[in-house]
């Protein structure tokens, strides 16, 4: 009886919010470009929005992961130095070249990913404290390494990570096999419901199903083209969260992470090693981490040692915009995404029409806190 | 004559349960007035309803405390009004002293800061006045589950309740603590506090109570006094049927054995000395279903627990699955040997609530249904689709919230997630507890076609009916020791409940 109800209804909710933060994020672009005079929504500043939220959006998919496993990481912003200087180093005072940088900075937010996360796991120590601790800790482990001074990076190989576009044709290409793949998982899908006799769901919310993400993929790459292209943060960030998406929905792993956010205990006597699991997902979120920190260093082409300072509330931000709930057990890629572009378009937005840093500020915590109150009122 | 208490008409609905259906019930001054009925009667509900637990508005009917209908909105506010509660789950805070548990949320203070001395001195002419020999000081954690049960009583009393509500309050009482408990609830009796005791033991019952009602599937059935009605009467009213007619007739047959357990000890993570599990032997064979009955605190969910690798204690002793050694260190290890646990408490342990049903029946044998790295969405709805047809789960589609079903169907859901799992060996603890009669009957039938199909099977049960109904063989735990083993035949109400309590052999 009531449960058919309800159920309709939370179907209903999840892709609601969905549409609400997509809804807010139109409001809030137009909001800036009659505010700027036409200028926000030119292809020009859409590319510049696209790189701010690379960085971000990397390390909020990374972060959503340990939240839906019910933990938080406060450390990544120190991480993304500390990695950011261990490339720089690789780079200029020993010399290698891109690839050995590269592989530094994720080796380095890989390990400390797994030894904080067997320091929640499997000393039982809060992941908060665990990483509050890291916070302080990793930082001053990059001023003490860098003498406090920025590591200039020269290296024209690794600066092209931060700062270049990928040519249009390529880009296209790109755009073309995005598309044949939402076809063809669109087709797979039905054939596997004819297949298993599951019933059809209505003929409008399939197309749209199919026909949203296709004019979503030709309309950005269309708009980066008209600047300069794809940035190369920016292809990276699409592919971390296609790669989140993929083990939030297709994997056992990210079932897993799910189950022990949403009851620990319950998870623990199906037979799931929470532990390891909880620890592979620090692990992860470091490896994407060393990841950001590259693109971060290459793009402004130095390491400083205040690199990403406040950058683990950005992310946990965005995830929170995102409809994530920090209790754990629920939260998806699409909303973590969203949530870090519409932090970036605020930051953007407000940057181009010369708000002073404090009303940004503001107006950002002030965004934070309604967008979850909303999200309360609507849950009730 | 005025009653210190009544209740008219109490009506409560939980989703898909009706768990009060118009009851009445009343209590006067300096009365020991007994409640009893079989588990999920709905005796734990209506007290629920009467501590304002669930506050006024969730339930229909009136309650009246000396001829004024009350409103209770809060625990607290049924407190004030005088009706303390004694729960089966106790309310202490095992880090808090003795003293401090008595006097929690009304600590005798001056502008905020707590007058330590006063507690402790409330505290401790409390327990003189009892005649309890408990240190006020002592943390409530250290103690053991019978004193803590008299000092949540304690607790109770100094609230000065014109009515005291106890919910099985020996159940983990030793003999003398129980006559102790007796002691200080007659001469309440003489001070004129009206009592409701709820237990199953009918000894008890017969031995204080002035009247006795009888609830049964959420109504009342009868109010008697206590001297003018038999002990076999009020089990008719309580189970109001045939026991043959809930529980399906059956013949298994027995294969080899394929659990055998030798010598399982099983220790408290918090006090590694103390034993949950003592030195536990048995074994079980194919299409067998082995009961396993005790009191509370007995130990026997942690035998299972033990034998399921998800103990956090030191365990010891030696697990054989078909006739090899096992070495169980996790549920992982467990579920790979064939055995399955259908856990206790499904809310806290069994269920991810917010969940689909797909994505809790498949959670344990995920890796087998869906695929070991990358899941397969279809291959899960099938498998879910047909667990829930054998089960007969009640439910839009496999994707309804776990939490939006009845306590029936969610019970159906973690069983069908352990039969997913394909298992040889299955646990239940508690396997219908809270949940209605009906569903409960499709449980029963569904454990004895398990049974046939070869699966051995343990149950644990407070429900001695059930435990009797379904068993092929029952061991009874005493104080995590086995207390006695019957087979079907020889299995009685009252030899299983002798063992129970040590009493029997």
């Amino acid at each position: 009886m009531s449960e058919n109800a309800e159920k309709g209804l939370k179907l209903n909710t999840a892709s609601l919010r969905a549409y609400t933060m997509l809804a807010a994020l139109v409001v809030i672009w137009l909001f800036f470009h009659w505010q700027t005079s036409s200028v926000f929504l030119t292809p020009r500043n859409l590319s510049n929005l696209m790189l701010q939220t690379s960085v971000t959006g990397i390390i909020a998919v990374g972060m959503l992961l340990v939240i839906i496993s019910g933990n938080i990481d406060l450390s990544v912003g120190s991480v993304l130095a500390l990695a950011g200087g261990a490339a720089a180093l690789i780079l200029g005072s020993m010399g290698y070249g891109v690839a050995p940088a590269i592989l530094a900075a994720i080796v380095v937010g890989v390990l400390i990913g797994c030894f904080q996360g067997f320091l929640t796991s499997y000393a039982n120590i809060p992941a908060f404290i665990v990483t509050l601790g890291g916070l302080l800790a990793w930082r001053g482990a990059i001023k003490g390494i860098s003498a406090s001074e920025t590591i200039p990076v020269s290296n024209p190989g690794f600066k092209a990570l931060g700062q270049q576009y990928i040519d249009p044709r390529i880009g296209w290409a790109l755009a073309v096999i995005a598309i044949i793949g939402i076809l063809y998982a669109a087709f797979n899908a039905r054939k596997n419901r004819a297949k298993y006799g599951i019933k059809e769901t209505s003929m409008a919310a399939e197309l749209a199903s199919v026909v949203l993400p296709i004019v979503g993929v030709a309309a950005f790459m269309w708009v980066m083209n008209l600047y300069a292209g794809v940035p190369i943060p920016v292809l990276v960030f699409l592919g971390i969260a296609f790669l989140g998406y993929f083990i939030t929905n297709h994997t056992t792993f990210g079932r897993y992470i799910y189950a022990i956010g949403g009851n620990s205990e319950a998870a623990r006597l199906s037979g799931i090693n929470n532990r390891r699991i909880v620890l592979m997902v620090f692990a992860l979120l470091g490896a994407f981490t060393g990841l950001a920190a590259v693109i971060h260093t290459a793009r402004v082409a130095a390491a400083t040692p205040d690199a990403g300072t406040l950058l683990e509330l950005d992310a946990i931000a965005a995830c929170v915009i995102g409809g994530t709930s920090l209790m754990g057990g629920r939260g998806t890629v699409f909303g973590a995404c969203l949530g870090a572009l519409i932090m970036a378009s605020l930051d953007n937005g407000m940057s181009l029409l010369n708000y002073a840093d404090f009303t940004q500020q503001l107006i950002k915590g002030t965004i934070l806190v309604a967008a979850v109150g909303l999200d309360m009122i609507g849950k009730k | 004559m005025a009653s210190l208490l009544e209740m008219k008409e109490i009506t409560k609905e939980f989703p898909g349960v009706k768990a009060l259906d118009g009851v009445t019930f009343d209590l006067n001054a300096g009365e020991f007035h007994a409640l009893v009925g079989e588990n999920g009667a709905g005796k734990s509900t209506l007290m629920k309803v009467l501590s304002g637990v669930y506050p006024w508005g969730e339930y229909g009917g009136g309650i009246h405390i000396d001829g004024r209908e009350m409103r209770f909105s809060s625990i607290r506010e049924a407190e004030e009004a005088g009706v303390a509660i004694i729960f089966q789950e106790f309310s202490l805070v095992k880090e808090l002293t003795v003293a401090q548990n008595i006097s929690l949320g009304r600590e005798p203070s001056r502008f905020g800061v707590i007058d330590n001395r006063a507690v402790q001195r409330q505290a401790g002419e409390l327990l003189r006045e009892l005649n309890l020999e408990i240190d006020p000081f002592i943390e409530v954690g250290d103690l053991g589950i019978g004193q803590q049960q008299l000092v949540e009583i304690a607790k109770a009393l100094s609230k000065n309740a014109k009515i005291l509500v106890l919910d099985e309050p020996t159940a983990a009482l030793t003999e003398t603590e129980v006559e102790t408990l007796f002691e200080i609830l007659r001469s309440l009796k003489e001070k004129g506090v009206g009592m409701i005791y709820i237990s199953h033991k009918l000894d008890e019952v017969f031995e204080m109570a002035d009247r006795i009602t009888v609830l049964r599937d959420g109504k009342t059935v009868g109010t008697k006094a206590a001297d003018e009605v038999t002990r076999d009467e009020v089990i008719a009213l309580m189970v109001g049927r045939e026991v043959g007619d809930i529980f399906p007739e059956s013949h298994h047959e027995f294969g080899e054995t394929v659990l055998k357990v030798n010598g399982l000890t099983a220790f408290d993570p918090d006090h590694p000395d103390k034993k949950m599990v003592d030195d536990v032997s048995f074994e079980v064979r194919k299409g067998e279903v082995l009961g396993i009955a005790g009191l509370m605190g007995a130990g026997r969910s942690e035998l299972l627990s033990a034998i399921f690798g998800s103990w956090k204690g030191r365990v010891s002793g030696e697990v054989q699955v078909e006739g090899k050694t096992a070495r169980i260190g996790s549920p992982a290890d467990a579920i790979a040997e064939g055995i399955g646990f259908v856990t206790e408490d499904r809310k806290r342990f069994g269920l991810i609530l917010e969940q689909t049903i797909n994505d809790n029946s498949t959670l344990a044998g995920l890796k087998m249904i869906s695929g070991k790295f990358i899941t397969h969405r279809q291959k899960e709805i099938n498998a879910t689709t047909k667990a829930m047809g054998m089960l007969n789960v009640k439910a839009r589609s496999p994707f309804t919230i776990a939490g939006t079903l009845s306590g029936g169907n969610q019970q159906k859901v973690v069983i069908g997630k352990w039969l997913l799992t394909e298992p040889a060996i299955l646990f239940l603890d508690e396997p219908t507890r809270g949940i209605d009669v009906g569903a409960k009957q499709e449980i029963y039938a569904e454990i004895n076609r398990l049974a046939a199909e070869g699966l051995a099977i343990v149950m644990v049960s407070s429900e001695l009916p059930e435990v009797l109904g379904l068993s092929d063989r029952v061991m009874v735990l005493h104080e995590g020791r086995v207390g006695g083993v019957f087979d079907k035949r020889d299995a009685t109400p009252e030899k299983v409940m002798a063992a129970a309590t040590g009493s029997g052999n």
